[in-house]
């Protein structure tokens, strides 16, 4: 497959694997996060850890939309479904994660709940073109790769007077989250645990560009290089990270740029930008109330809104006791170190999210990775 | 983050829409997000959209600066007696 | 009358005319016509295998197949496995109120088809029919009989270190052109399932080395299901090596796109065969030789592992858990 099998390329891993061994100092660690989940599941699906030599090691950021997305709000996206018989559609990620009590988006579903999975928003406008006496709701996640196609969706209703396509919006932003991250505790000097620069998302990147992330880079004096999605990408940002890490620097660095530019897609930032805007504060799982971190849909498209149109009820979404996914996505509780890990959590029987969503970090590690011991574990 | 495949365009529709592939795979999908899109232009897919063009002058880059990362490292070594 | 309803299964001159015009017309054998309460046939003094499966596929029609083939490939298949030759087998239909009969027709036209060519005979049918709402169009379910020569052991429980993992051809055409058909998923493509009647190749096996241990064909869970499953059972371990598993492009191309992995996808016509290593390479010739065998290759080690896991040195050069899913894999954009 072009553009993609060339980047898989044993030689040239095993060429990038001596270099990282080369010029990693002996005399210390280096700890990388990688934001993203899907850096995560490529990191465990093709083993790039045991290329990796031991003092390097990665750290699994919350870069997992599905992860962090607060119980709270998939709980409004079952109601959505069960109580005001609309069609909902979702994307498939969304499908068996666990809200409270348990319930789930599938198990709603076995219930009777009209409730879709589909690959676009595209998918869903047609559903509701199909469907037009009956209202269709989209349950809308994603990071600010997600987010356009959900705004030309809204656009495209609108254009079409397509009166009975609503979206509930749950899109958040990813240099927020970063910056959250880095001025955690969790992370300070003498702090209970340690990152030494990130790994960038690629595709989120793709979007907004690089230029977002040199404010965190430069204020809390770390490296972010921007690595693609391959798991040579993945190497070549590792040599490109540890290389700023002995010289000191803190840049933003770009490896993904036969996609990725200094200033991204930005026709695709102006659509959302028309369609959507900041919210002031949005409850990540696991992080906590992030400020400037979420969007929600402008009023100028509020008949596309899903929570001007349904009333949900209020909810206190209740966590598993004993679940770990808030520590595992700061980065600061390996999913090994859960009491729940592997016990009651497994992905047949899923506590949280980060056993759920594919790109969680206790399920690519249960998946892919539980026969290694704690101490080799990336 | 963020499923996303390079696919190659076939056809450009009409309503910002292309036909893409993957090998043979096809797909229509959404250029909305994107300019001036043509036929035989790789473009990155995710959840049914073009979200950019792929330079392949950036990528046959990359690919050769991760082989001479590799190289360097063997020539250094070689003369390190490293091997 | 176009459509099934609720008379069809109510066991008087409507149901008596279905199963003549439609089921008999195209499965006719000497035993079915007799139409008996069950069908009376003589088998010589030999070991049986029986095997059942229930079919509930959606949708009913795909590139490659449809329900009415796969309900006899998947219990052939199921017999073939231990090395049988199927002989008869018994459908169930649970007919769906308002299912076109046109469409019926085609399904039972197929089964009879794949029957044919597998040489076995559908001996005996029931038929129900139930209010709309309450099926998926049709259901099928076939239950299959089969004969095993004598000294023909094979199975999961006989597997040990050491022995060979191969298979057959290309995983993960069936779930893939399934996909491909199904609503809001829709692409494109020229993926065929791949669903076919494997006891031909299994008797070229068995004869090229009867030394075979087990058989099996990986359906839903694909690969990664069904060798955690032989692992569980046997006791064992097994390590494979990704750049032997043998996947076409464009199935691998399709799985990219959904973000879906070939080893967790479904086959329909393909096996799972572990032998002692040292007649791996012969297995490996017969397997080539045969239509069905075409992709074959050897694609792993049993190993010895108290934690009974399938795991696979990847083309890139790490190491990782071939894992089973915990329930059907769904497409995902992260």
């Amino acid at each position: 497959m072009r553009y993609i099998s060339e980047f898989r390329d044993p030689a040239l891993a095993a060429a990038l694997a001596r270099a990282i061994r080369q010029d990693a100092r002996p005399d210390r660690t280096y700890h990388f996060m990688e934001f993203c989940g899907g850096h995560t599941h490529a990191i465990f699906r093709y083993g790039v850890q045991d290329l990796m030599p031991p003092n390097v090691h990665f750290v699994h950021g919350p870069g997992c939309p599905v992860c962090v997305l607060p119980v709270r709000r998939l709980d409004d996206a079952i109601e959505l479904a069960e109580w005001h018989d609309v069609i909902l559609c979702t994307y498939g990620d969304m499908m068996r994660v666990p809200g409270t009590g348990r319930r789930s988006l599938i198990r709603a579903k076995a219930d009777g709940a009209d409730i879709r999975m589909v690959y676009s928003t595209q998918d869903a406008l047609q559903i509701a073109r199909d469907n037009p006496d009956r209202q269709v709701v989209f349950f809308a996640i994603g990071f600010e790769t997600t987010t356009p196609p959900t705004a030309v969706a809204i656009k495209q209703a609108q254009a079409e007077g397509l009166r009975n396509f609503t979206v509930f919006c749950n899109h958040v932003l990813t240099p927020a989250a970063i910056g959250h991250i880095l001025s955690s505790p969790d992370f300070a000097p003498g702090g209970p645990a340690r990152i030494d620069g990130f790994l960038g998302p690629s595709h989120v990147s793709a979007v907004i560009g690089t230029q977002p992330y040199e404010a965190a880079a430069r204020a809390y004096r770390k490296p972010v290089v921007i690595a693609g999605f391959e798991p040579l990408d993945v190497m070549q940002s590792v040599l490109m990270l540890i290389a700023q890490v002995n010289a000191d620097r803190a840049e933003v660095e770009n490896q993904y740029t036969r996609v990725v530019t200094r200033f991204g897609n930005r026709k695709a930032q102006a659509l959302v930008a028309e369609v959507l805007e900041l919210r002031d504060s949005f409850e990540w799982r696991g992080l906590g109330a992030v400020p400037d971190s979420a969007l929600r849909i402008r009023d100028s498209f509020a008949d596309f809104d899903a929570e001007q149109r349904f009333m949900v009820t209020e909810k206190q979404s209740r966590e598993v006791k004993s679940c770990e996914c808030p520590a595992v996505l700061r980065g600061v509780r390996k999913p090994t170190e859960c009491k729940l890990f592997g016990a009651t959590c497994t992905p047949d029987n899923p506590m949280g999210a980060c056993m759920v969503s594919s790109e969680g970090a206790c399920a690519a590690y249960y998946s892919y990775g539980r026969q290694r011991t704690p101490q080799d574990a990336a | 983050m963020c499923l996303a495949i390079p696919a190659k365009v076939l056809s450009v529709e009409p309503d910002d829409m292309a036909l893409v592939s993957v090998e043979n795979v096809r797909k229509r999908i959404s250029t909305a997000l994107l300019e001036d899109v043509m036929p035989g232009d790789y473009v990155l897919v995710h959840v049914g959209y073009a979200l950019h063009q792929l330079s392949e002058e950036e990528a046959a880059h990359t690919l050769s600066l991760m082989a001479e990362a590799g190289i360097l490292q063997d020539e250094l070594a070689e003369i390190r007696g490293d091997r | 009358m176009s459509t099934v309803d609720m008379t069809h299964g109510g066991g008087g001159r409507a149901m008596a005319g279905l199963i003549r015009d439609l089921f008999q017309r195209h499965l006719s054998n000497p035993a079915l016509d007799r139409g008996d309460d069950a069908a009376l046939v003589t088998v010589p003094g030999q070991r049986l295998v029986m095997s059942t499966d229930g079919h509930v596929i959606a949708p009913l029609f795909f590139p490659g197949g449809d329900i009415g083939a796969l309900s006899v490939h998947g219990t052939v298949n199921d017999l073939a496995m231990m090395g049988a030759r199927p002989l008869y087998l018994t459908a169930g239909f649970i007919l769906e109120e308002g299912f076109p009969l046109a469409d019926l027709e085609r399904i039972v036209w197929s089964m009879a088809n794949a029957a044919r060519e597998a040489d076995v005979q559908v001996i005996s049918g029931d038929t129900k029919v139930v209010e709309r709402g309450k099926g998926d169009g049709v259901f099928i379910t076939t239950t299959g009989i089969g004969v095993v020569a004598g000294g023909v052991d094979l199975s999961a429980h006989n597997v040990q270190p050491g022995q060979s993992v191969l298979v057959s051809g290309t995983m993960g055409d069936h779930g893939v052109a399934v996909l491909s058909k199904r609503e809001n998923l829709t692409f494109e493509t020229e993926i065929l399932s791949d669903s076919a009647a494997l006891h031909g190749l299994v008797a070229d096996m068995l004869s090229a080395v009867p030394s075979l241990t087990m058989l099996r064909d990986p359906t839903r869970g694909g690969l990664a299901a069904t060798l955690n499953e032989i692992a569980t059972t046997a006791g064992v371990g097994i390590m494979l090596d990704e750049a032997q598993i043998p996947v076409a492009p464009d199935v691998a191309a399709a799985c990219e796109l959904l973000g879906l992995d070939p080893l967790n996808t479904a086959n329909e016509g393909k096996l799972i065969a572990i032998c002692p290593s040292q007649d791996a390479a012969t297995l490996l010739d017969a397997m080539l030789l045969h239509p069905l065998g075409q992709n074959a290759a050897i694609i792993g080690t049993v190993t010895k592992d108290p934690a009974q896991l399938v795991q696979m040195k990847t083309s890139f050069g790490g190491t990782r858990i071939v894992d089973w899913l915990a329930g059907e894999q769904l497409p995902r954009i992260c």
